[in-house]
C-alpha cells in the first residue's frame, strides 16, 4: 500500500519536472526561432556594400550605412545625456536621500516613467524638443527623447547595484576618516560599476531598437548623406526597417531581413557585452 | 596603581534612538590614557553605543538625541563644530566582524592615508610595516601585500582591520568585540597585540566574554541596560565587585 503511494509520488514528481522543462523550452524556442529565421532570410543580403554603401534605387538596392551610422549616433547621444544624469540620480537616491515623502514620490515617478508607452515619449519629444525648444527634427531632439525613455532603466538598475554594495564597507570607510563622497568615489562606486554598466547597456540597447520615440523627433525617411551636426535629422535602423517594410512598394525581401539582421546584431551585441561584463565582475567580486 | 592621565572624560552622557529605545542613561566615565578600558555587560547594555559615540560613528545611526559631554583631551567632541573627519582619524575603530575592503592587503592599509591626502609611497611603506608589526601580522603577510585581503583567514583579516586603523596613527583605538568570530589561537594573537598597543595608544575594548574582560582590562566598566553600574580597576572589579549585580554577572549568575 505504502509502496504504491511512493511510486505514485515519484511518478508525479517526474511528470511535474518534465512539464516544467517543457514550459521552459517553450519560452526559448520562439526566441531561437526568430533569430534563426532572421539570419536565414537576412544573411544573403549581407555584403560589404550593404554595410558600407548608401541606399540606391528608392532604397531597393545598395546599402544601409546611413541607418547604421544614424543608430550609432542616436545611441551615443542618448548615452551622453542619460548616463551621467541616471548615475547621478541613482547615487543621490541610494547614498544621500533620506527615506521620506519626496524620495518615495521620485521612485514612484521613475517606476511610472518606465511604464509609459514609447510612442507617448515620441509625442512628448515632439512637443518639448522639436517645437518648444526649436531643436527641429534632429538627432539632438531624438537623443533627448530616447534619454528620457532610458533614464528610468538606468536609474533603477544603478540604484540597485549601489545598494548591493555591503553597508559595512561604507561604515568602515567613514570610520577611517572618509567623507561621504570619498566613500562613494573610492569604495562604493567601483564595486557597483559592473552592475551600473550592465544597466546602462541594457537601457541603451532598448533605445537603439526603438522606433516610436524617434518617429516624430529625429528620424528621416531617406537621406542621401550622413548627418554632420546634432541638428541634422538622421536615418536609423529601426525606422528604416519600418519604412522599407511598409512604405516602399516592390521592396526585395532580403533587404528587409538584412536590415533586421544588422539591427539584431547591433542590439544582441550590446547584450552580449553586458552579460560578459556582469559575469566577469561576479567572478572577480570580493564580497 | 600610579595616578594616570585621563584621555577621555565622559560627563552625563544620555543617548536616545529614534525608535524610542534609550540606549545610554547618564553615563559618566573617565578613560585613562595608555591603558585598556573594557566596557562589559550583557547584550543591549549600551557598550557599543558608547563606543560609537567616541568617534561619532553614531551620527550614521537613527539617533534622536544626545546630551552630555565627551571630552577628548579636554575638547568636547559632541560639539556640532567638531571636525568629525579629523576626530575619526584620531579615534580608530575595529568592528566585531572583520570587514576588509575589496582591495589588496596594501590597499586596505593605505586607504585611510589616501583619504587624508597622504599619497607618498615612502610614508605608505612606513605605515604598512609599522601597523602590521603592531597588529602581529607582519610576519604572515609582508611578502604578499598585493594579494586580495579577502584571501586572508578570518583571524588575519581581523588583525588587518586593526592594522588598518593603526596605519592612521590614532590616539585612541576602539574595539567592538573584535574576537567574537575568531578561534582561540587568533583571539590570543589579537589580545597579545592589544597588550602591546596600550603602550602607544589608549584602548577601549568591548570584550566578547567576561573572561576576556578579566584578561585584558586595566580598567573595567560594567554596563546594564544603558546604565553604568560599576567602574573600577580590572583587578578590583573581577575579584572584589562592589555591587551585587556586578558580582552576579562576573560570577556567571546571569548574562
Amino acid at each position: 500500500m505504502s509502496n504504491f503511494f511512493t511510486k505514485n509520488r515519484e511518478l508525479t514528481q517526474k511528470l511535474g519536472f518534465s512539464l516544467l522543462t517543457l514550459m521552459t523550452l517553450l519560452t526559448v524556442i520562439p526566441i531561437i526561432g526568430v533569430v534563426i529565421y532572421i539570419i536565414a532570410q537576412g544573411a544573403p543580403a549581407i555584403s560589404w556594400e550593404f554595410i558600407t554603401g548608401f541606399p540606391r534605387d528608392g532604397m531597393r538596392e545598395g546599402g544601409i550605412l546611413p541607418a547604421i551610422i544614424g543608430t550609432f549616433y542616436l545611441t551615443l547621444g542618448t548615452a551622453i545625456f542619460s548616463v551621467p544624469l541616471g548615475i547621478a540620480a541613482a547615487i543621490y537616491l541610494s547614498e544621500y536621500a533620506a527615506e521620506n515623502r519626496l524620495t518615495r514620490l521620485i521612485r514612484l515617478a521613475i517606476i511610472n516613467l518606465a511604464g509609459i508607452p514609447s510612442v507617448v515619449y515620441g509625442l512628448f519629444g515632439l512637443g518639448l524638443f522639436v517645437l518648444f525648444l526649436k531643436f527641429r527634427t534632429s538627432m539632438l531632439s531624438a537623443s533627448l527623447t530616447l534619454s528620457i525613455m532610458t533614464l528610468p532603466v538606468i536609474i533603477s538598475t544603478a540604484e540597485e547595484a549601489l545598494r548591493a554594495v555591503p553597508q559595512s564597507f561604507r561604515t568602515v570607510s567613514i570610520s577611517l576618516g572618509g567623507t561621504r563622497w570619498q566613500t562613494i568615489r573610492r569604495t562604493v562606486l567601483p564595486q557597483a560599476l559592473p552592475g551600473i554598466i550592465t544597466g546602462v547597456i541594457l537601457g541603451l540597447e532598448r533605445a537603439a531598437g526603438e522606433t516610436a520615440p524617434i518617429l516624430f523627433t529625429g528620424a528621416a525617411f531617406f537621406l542621401p548623406r550622413l548627418p554632420h551636426s546634432p541638428f541634422d535629422a538622421t536615418m536609423a535602423l529601426p525606422y528604416h526597417l519600418f519604412v522599407i517594410s511598409t512604405q516602399v512598394p516592390e521592396m526585395p525581401i532580403k533587404i528587409q531581413y538584412g536590415t533586421a539582421l544588422v539591427l539584431l546584431v547591433f542590439v544582441l551585441g550590446m547584450n552580449v557585452i553586458a552579460t560578459f561584463i556582469r559575469s566577469r565582475a561576479r567572478a572577480k567580486r570580493q564580497w | 596603581m600610579v595616578k594616570r592621565m585621563n584621555k577621555i572624560v565622559i560627563e552625563n552622557l544620555t543617548l536616545k534612538y529614534t525608535d524610542g529605545t534609550e540606549s545610554l542613561n547618564g553615563i559618566s566615565l573617565n578613560i585613562v590614557a595608555n591603558a585598556t578600558t573594557v566596557l562589559f555587560g550583557p547584550a543591549g547594555g549600551g557598550k557599543s553605543s558608547l563606543l560609537r559615540c567616541l568617534n561619532r560613528l553614531n551620527d550614521l545611526a537613527d539617533v534622536e538625541s544626545v546630551s552630555g559631554r565627551i571630552l577628548l583631551d579636554g575638547v568636547d567632541i559632541l560639539d556640532p563644530k567638531t571636525d568629525v573627519i579629523a576626530l575619526r582619524r584620531k579615534v580608530g575603530m575595529v568592528f566585531a566582524r572583520p570587514v576588509v575592503l575589496p582591495f589588496s592587503i596594501r590597499g586596505n592599509l593605505t586607504y585611510g592615508l589616501e583619504l587624508a591626502g597622504e599619497n607618498r609611497k615612502s610614508r605608505h611603506d612606513e605605515a604598512i610595516e609599522r601597523s602590521l608589526k603592531l597588529a602581529a601580522l607582519w610576519e604572515e603577510v609582508h611578502d604578499r601585500l598585493d594579494e586580495p585581503a579577502i584571501a586572508l583567514s578570518g583571524g588575519q583579516q581581523q588583525r588587518l582591520c586593526l592594522a588598518r586603523s593603526l596605519a592612521l596613527e590614532p590616539e585612541v583605538v576602539l574595539l567592538d568585540e573584535p574576537t567574537s568570530g575568531l578561534d582561540p589561537i587568533s583571539t590570543s594573537k589579537v589580545e597579545a597585540a592589544l597588550h602591546e598597543l596600550k603602550k602607544l595608544y589608549t584602548v577601549v575594548l568591548v570584550p566578547h566574554s567576561v573572561q576576556q574582560a578579566a584578561r585584558t582590562s586595566d580598567y573595567a566598566a560594567f554596563f546594564l541596560q544603558g546604565k553604568l553600574i560599576e567602574y573600577a580597576p580590572g583587578t578590583d572589579i573581577f575579584t572584589n565587585p562592589q555591587t551585587q549585580r556586578t558580582e552576579d554577572y562576573v560570577t556567571g549568575r546571569f548574562g
